[in-house]
């Protein structure tokens, strides 16, 4: 059904096949397991790389035109949003910050992305996937470079964004999606695959753009939604990466199967932790609201998630292990986020606040389950404390997962009241972890996880204060000291979004009354 | 647990745009069973098992050639399997 009549000038697939395939070859100086020394050590066995199927078969010309023309179209939206002043025209400046953290968070995987798909499509032995994974590293340092721009005209304006690449390698929290990016790029190529394309890009990566970009549209972002959904074009094509590398693998012998299936439960869990943070950004810090984490979740983990499962069934693999652990997560994980971040406030370039009435109003609509009960109570009490001059910062360091990096605010399964600790031994040392999810991971491939680099680890032992810092002199304040090792501008990047530079700013340059307080705009729309 | 309990939906979404828009009425003219959500910014066209995109109808709509690579462009997301050649784009699950 796929043969169609034969016209003057060849078919798609004709002409893809012509020009892709027979390009590579065979090196005889050297033997091809020297040159290719990564595509085999992880135990996949592939027969025959001919067999990988592009289904998009999108030739190096016809990518370059259609990348030339999203870029066009991409960059007249953002010339048009700084000539008009765009960023005046958002819901909230409390908006912004969401930006920060993208800037901060996510451009950086970008970069990572960028350099991870090419050092894969150098070492694949088969031509088809080296092809993909090349076309996807151009595709992701176009990613890091439209959302550099983007985000730089609100740079000119705000704060918490002009130190992005240099906070990505110290600040606490930056070192979760750090840690997640080196952890999938120090694994194989085949990993890797599974790690990005499959369990990142097919299952979960429409959960960061396709809702929070819409949001940001609504909250009158124009440039965002704009290379949001510029990025995501690509995204379509990464994603089917990820899904025809699972079949290739699972279809080429059955003894891919179980290292799959082990591939896709750590990546699952891996980056369903890492979306915490783009969960806490959908519910707290989209002013103007287009859905829950909740109702995203449900579209598009346990919805389409549960089709594609269903789909691959036929190969053996089941649902990723902690499925349902993640899907119980959607009631909590979000708030949870939040929690921690108000809390650590003063160590973060970004700001965060208490929600307003008609916005707690909304969270308890959308939660109904575990909002009134579990975190409406905490926040109100937090704006009571607030309001009566004792806005509260978290001075200490929190205890951190060795996996995930997060610090340990998750809490049981089955009981929201109760923080969820695991540890294991290993080499006569304790570790510590968030889940039981991560504490396998750990255990898996411990040699891997004990060198990680934990933030807070890193500052006890003396590692994160400028040279010549002396933290043994009397009146010594680490946290002072940490910050000025980020580089980040106490009073300016951190703090409550209350009283903040940001909000003044906008409320100037917006014309409206000065220092009313922030209730009195955003809301449910 | 949510695995779902009939036929498995495929869905593909665009930006919600003026190029984007012949390519969603054809989509809804040829897929009778499919449903388009519209949100800021974007319109999702789900389909219960399997979705055909047309490059004859999209034609018919704008009364010009269109190359279905185009779709490129503006596309935001899409889950399926995909089948593609110069003609149609299809979407489907095995289920
Ligand atoms: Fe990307
Ligand atoms: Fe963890």
């Amino acid at each position: 059904m796929d043969t169609r009549v034969t016209k003057k000038k060849l078919g798609l697939k004709e002409r893809y096949a012509a020009m892709t395939r027979g390009l590579a070859w065979d090196t005889t100086y050297q033997p091809m397991d020297k040159v290719f020394p990564f595509d085999r050590y992880e135990g996949i066995k592939i027969h025959d790389w001919e067999k990988w199927e592009d289904p998009f078969r999108l030739t190096m010309d016809a990518y370059w035109k259609y990348q030339g023309e999203k870029e066009r179209k991409l960059y007249a939206v953002i010339e048009a949003f700084a000539q008009n002043n765009g960023q005046l025209g958002v819901a909230d400046a409390r908006y912004i910050n969401a930006l920060k953290i993208f800037i901060q968070a996510v451009t950086p995987l970008e970069y990572m992305a960028h350099r991870g798909f090419a050092h894969v499509g150098r070492h694949f032995t088969g031509a088809g996937a080296r092809v993909a994974a090349q076309m996807q590293s151009v595709d992701e340092l176009r990613h890091f470079q439209t959302e550099t721009h983007a985000i730089s005209h609100y740079n000119k304006y705000f704060n918490g964004m002009h130190n992005a690449s240099h906070w990505y390698d110290r600040v606490w929290y930056l070192a979760v999606p750090k840690s997640f990016f080196e952890d999938a790029m120090s694994g194989g190529p085949f990993e890797f695959l599974t790690a990005v394309s499959f369990s990142f890009e097919y299952v979960l990566t429409n959960l960061l753009f396709v809702p929070f970009m819409s949001g940001a549209a609504h909250n009158g972002d124009m440039s965002t939604v704009t290379f949001g959904f510029s990025a995501q074009s690509d995204e379509s094509r990464h994603m089917t990466l990820g899904i025809e590398c699972i079949k290739f693998m699972l279809e080429q012998d059955p003894a891919n199967v179980p290292i799959v299936q082990r591939w896709i439960d750590k990546w699952f869990w891996r980056g369903y932790r890492l979306l915490t943070i783009v969960a806490m950004m959908q519910d707290y810090m989209l002013p103007k609201r287009v859905m829950s984490w909740k109702e995203a979740w449900e579209m598009y983990a346990e919805e389409n998630g549960g089709a594609l499962f269903k789909d691959l069934a036929r190969y053996g693999i089941r649902l990723p292990k902690g499925w349902e652990i993640a899907c119980e997560g959607k009631d909590h994980i979000s708030h949870q986020a939040w929690n921690a971040f108000y809390n650590f406030a003063a160590a973060a370039p970004f700001h965060t606040w208490v929600p307003t009435d008609e916005e707690l109003n909304w969270l308890s609509e959308k939660y109904p389950d575990s909002f009134d009960q579990y975190y409406r109570p905490r926040l109100e009490f937090y704006r009571e404390r607030q309001q009566a001059g004792h806005r509260y910062y978290s001075k200490t360091l929190p205890m951190l997962c060795t996996t995930c990096q997060i610090p340990m605010f998750f809490t049981e399964p089955g009981d929201p009241t109760k923080i969820c600790y695991r540890e294991t031994t290993h080499g006569g040392d304790k570790y510590h972890f968030c889940s039981d999810g991560c504490k396998h991971i750990f255990e898996q491939e411990p040699e891997k996880y004990v060198q990680s680099w934990l933030p807070v680890h890193q500052i006890y032992q003396g590692h994160c204060f400028k040279p010549g810092v002396d933290p043994t002199q009397p009146g010594f304040d680490p946290l002072a000291a940490v910050l000025d090792w980020y580089d980040l501008n106490v009073g300016r990047d951190n703090f409550d979004f209350e009283g903040s530079e940001d909000q003044r700013n906008f409320a100037t340059w917006r014309g409206d009354a000065p220092q009313a307080g922030s209730a009195k705009k955003g809301g449910a729309a | 647990m949510n695995t779902v309990a009939t036929v498995s939906k495929v869905f593909i979404a665009f930006q919600d745009n003026e190029e984007a828009r012949p390519v969603v009425e054809a989509i809804l003219a040829d897929n009778p069973q499919a449903d388009a959500v519209y949100s800021p910014g974007l319109v999702k066209i789900n389909a219960p098992g399997h979705l055909v995109v047309r490059r004859a109808t999209i034609e018919e709509q704008t009364g010009r050639p269109f190359d279905l690579q185009q779709i490129h462009v503006n596309l935001v997301t899409l889950s399926g399997h995909i089948d593609e050649d110069d003609d149609q784009f299809t979407l489907s699950w095995n289920q």
